[in-house]
């Protein structure tokens, strides 16, 4: 059972990453406007032929 | 000249001359117009940064003063092919947006921490049954308190402010059990755990925080969906009004921005946009938005004119005057001030069932600890019982399940054209017993339209209406609606007053007053002939017809109305108009009661004396005179083309020419409130079969984990069936796409001409009041 002493820390610290991904992405704005997200991804003028 | 536009009002001044402004766009519905707007409005010279929320439908600018101003951004967007209306943001749309990114992130600690300990919860239910060693569990069970303890602090504060700030109300609402059974839980969990004890409840505290801000969270983004949709339209049908300055130029600005003192020209065909006194200028005005009044009144110099009233033949120069100095608004301020102090607060269906449930459950905790201790157990296990029957009956199911429906019955009311102003308008909706509906604006479309029970050909038809696109009359505006080519004829010519006349296909046609089209004397309609009516005339190559303008119904009124009889909702009429003008619509409905010729008072002391009876008004009305009125009944609707200020005291608002969304609003409240009902009997039902279990201390964290979610799965999907049970069946209402604003700012005309309108009979059988309305009048 020793091997908890590494995995339980490792399995919330990978816990708490995602939880920061989603703070930081909520902070700066990423769910402000998703329909509009669904869309901007369609036209390809953004890309040089 | 070209007239200046000032619209300083909606823009944010920031740093170093850059400026923002947010608009609503019109039309937006693709990929292909976010680029277009975005890529187009960025090549500009000045233009910082152009980004569109297509959720929102809205544009946010930010540009260098001095190279590009406000209204050369709105022409721009007008060049690409989009309408854009600017915006004022308003204080409550940006507390919710904080609101819900506060509930986000609670959400997304309670989800994280849940998640984490139930991973732990699980491996100790599964040692617990095998071989686990207690040192083992307990290490699990301190692990499960470091992430719970704090992620419970953090995500649940909302419930324990709310809860916190009924007590010091000396109320109860759903949240004080709440909070009580998710502390108790954590305190009885460390005090388990510091006594190595095989059963800890993190995992229910934590789990039951988690569904509760689900349901707290999509309830405000409901809220917050319809309230940026009303601003959009609340900015789409935002008027301009003509501001005559000191140097007597004339600057275009918006009504909003508009102050006690400044003088303003009013054109015929315009809206009248602020009280005031008239300083010069003759003119007839409409004042049916105002006073549910359908004949024109005749206005000179000094007469105190409303805002909201349409100039229907001169042009009026106008002082604009502060609010209370007009009698008619002072009266309506101070009845509004009276009956919102006199509207008892109803008590919301959830905290009803809150007041009654925390009581019995908190007794019921205290009984079983009781019981416990006099069958001989020991204080710690009858606490630890006590506390096991409180997480048990900890309201998870009872706070979804009337959310849950509001959050449905919102959604499908939103579809349907109705938008909720207020969080319980529904469960008020569904207690109606009795609708009282104002006519002018709201039994009847806001606009006039032609009569059509008359033959008319639709040659000469087509011809009027191409030819009164070149007027500016209200009367034309009527006529100029059905015109199907919307191109006005070149070299028409108004004469003020009197009409418009061009040369069609070489031959002089005439459009306006019958004099003015050279008809005889005996031949000219008359108001004695037709006192509902008014006349417009058209002339051409010898060719005379002549259009009757009047307050058409709604084009489903006389459905809806039987619709709602059918439900056995009793119907009331009640306008400010004369009583000629509102028997006949009276009589087509089918509604015996009605009554005319009202004062705002009088509606009220009629809807009082109504209630006073015992029965709940709906109010349906849109004047200006109705907004005590709405204010005083058990809850109300106004059509979106209503005053602003009746809007404001409206429950919900309708959007369209139809009257169907009302019988929807009264069809999806009823039915959403019989499930709510369901979901509490369902909530009843679970802790009925879950509370002798946890009586008799057979509560393990496995049971109470399983229970409660399985409850909460349960209400919500009960929930689901509001949207199933109101969209089926019925055309969905087009919502999504923003209506077109015309020139004279009414959102909904454009749709006006494509829809037949109902005609009233003519006056004849006189209809009687029945007794119900003259027993009760004041």
């Amino acid at each position: 059972m020793n091997v908890l002493i590494y995995l339980v820390p490792m399995a919330l610290l990978l816990g708490l990453t995602g939880l920061a991904g989603f703070l930081w992405s909520l902070k700066s704005g990423q769910y402000d406007d998703l329909d509009g997200a669904a869309l901007r991804i369609l036209p390809d003028d953004d890309i040089d032929s | 000249m070209a007239e200046k536009l000032d619209l300083s009002m909606f823009v944010e001044r920031g740093a170093a001359g850059a400026s923002h402004m947010t608009l609503a766009v019109e039309g937006v519905a693709c990929a292909g117009c976010i680029r277009k707007i975005e890529n187009g409005l960025t090549k500009l010279p000045g233009i910082i940064d152009a980004r569109i929320n297509f959720t929102q439908r809205r544009l946010a600018v930010d540009w260098r003063d001095g190279e590009i101003d406000a209204a050369g951004i709105i022409k721009a967007i007008e060049g690409i092919g989009y309408q854009a209306h600017p915006f004022a943001p308003e204080r409550v749309e940006a507390d919710d947006s904080a609101q819900a990114k506060w509930l986000l992130k609670c959400l997304a600690v309670a989800g994280f921490a849940a998640m984490n300990v139930m991973l732990l919860s699980i491996s100790v239910w599964a040692g617990n049954v095998s071989d686990m060693t207690q040192e083992t569990r307990d290490l699990f069970h301190w692990l499960s308190a470091l992430i719970a303890l704090p992620a419970a602090a953090y995500a649940g504060q909302p419930f324990f402010r709310s809860a916190l700030r009924a007590l010091r109300a000396r109320q109860l609402n759903m949240d004080v059990p709440i909070s009580l059974g998710v502390v108790l839980a954590l305190a009885l969990s460390v005090f388990e755990t510091a006594t190595h004890a095989a059963h800890a409840y993190f995992d229910s505290a934590i789990m039951l925080l988690f569904f509760l801000l689900c349901g707290r969270y999509l309830d405000l983004a409901m809220r917050r969906k319809t309230r940026v949709f009303a601003g959009n339209l609340a900015s789409l049908k935002a008027e301009f009004a003509h501001r005559l300055e000191a140097s007597g130029e004339l600057t275009q600005v918006p009504v909003a921005a508009l102050n006690p003192g400044d003088r303003v020209l009013v054109r015929p065909g315009d809206r009248i946009p602020a009280d005031g006194a008239i300083l010069g200028g003759t003119s007839e005005i409409d004042e049916s938005l105002v006073t549910g009044e359908t004949l024109p009144r005749a206005v000179g110099a000094g007469t105190t004119v409303y805002a909201g009233s349409i100039n229907i033949s001169g042009a009026l120069t106008l002082r604009v005057t502060a609010a209370g100095a007009g009698t008619l608004v002072e009266e309506v301020q101070r009845l509004l001030d009276k009956a919102i102090a006199a509207k008892s607060q109803t008590v919301r269906l959830a905290d009803r069932a809150a007041q009654f449930y925390a009581p019995v459950v908190h007794a019921t905790a205290a009984l079983t600890a009781v019981g416990w201790l006099i069958a001989g157990a020991s204080p710690h296990d009858s606490i630890v019982i006590a506390i096991a029957v409180l997480i048990i009956t900890c309201p998870c199911a009872l706070a979804l399940a009337i959310p849950a429906v509001q959050v449905v019955a919102a959604g499908s009311l939103f579809r349907a054209g109705v938008i909720l102003n207020g969080g319980n308008a529904i469960e008020r909706l569904a207690e109606v017993d009795t609708v009282v509906f104002d006519k002018t604006g709201t039994l009847t479309l806001p606009e006039p339209g032609i009569d059509e029970t008359t033959d008319i050909d639709s040659d000469i038809l087509e011809r009027a209406a191409r030819l009164a696109l070149s007027s500016r009359h209200p009367l034309a505006a009527a006529l100029a609606r059905r015109a199907r080519e919307r191109i006005a004829y070149s070299g028409a010519v108004e004469e003020p007053g009197q009409g418009v006349r061009a040369v069609i296909d070489g031959e002089e046609a005439r459009l306006g007053g019958a004099k003015f089209c050279g008809l005889a004397e005996p031949e000219q309609p008359t108001a004695a002939r037709d006192s509902t009516a008014s006349f417009i005339t058209f002339t051409r190559g010898g060719k005379t017809a002549t259009f009757a303008i009047r307050q058409a119904l709604r084009p489903d009124a006389i459905a809806v109305a039987k619709a709602l009889m059918g439900r056995g909702l009793h119907l009331i009429v009640l306008s400010g108009d004369r009583p000629a003008a509102v028997a006949p619509v009276a009589n087509a409905l089918g509604i015996g009661d009605w009554r005319a010729g009202l004062k705002p008072a009088e509606k009220i002391a009629v809807i009082d004396a109504l209630q006073a009876q015992g029965r709940r008004v709906l109010m349906v009305g849109d004047g200006l005179n109705d907004a005590p009125a709405l204010a005083a009944a058990h809850v109300s609707l106004s059509p979106v083309t209503a005053a602003h200020l009746t809007q404001a005291h409206a429950d919900a608002l309708f959007l369209g020419d139809h009257l169907k969304p009302v019988l929807r609003a009264v069809v999806v409240a009823r039915r959403a409130r019989s499930l709510m009902k369901q979901n509490l009997a369902l909530a009843v039902i679970y802790n009925a079969l879950a509370v002798p279990i946890a009586i008799a201390g057979l509560v393990t964290p496995l049971i109470a984990a399983v229970a409660m979610s399985s409850s909460s799965m349960l209400v919500t999907l009960n929930a689901l069936r509001a949207r199933l049970a109101a969209d089926g069946g019925l055309a969905p209402a087009a919502v999504d796409r923003l209506p077109n604003p015309d020139s004279n700012g009414s959102a909904m005309s454009a749709e006006a001409a494509s829809l037949s309108s109902v005609p009233f009979p003519k006056l004849t059988a006189k209809a009687t009041p029945r007794p119900l309305l003259e027993d009760i009048s004041a």
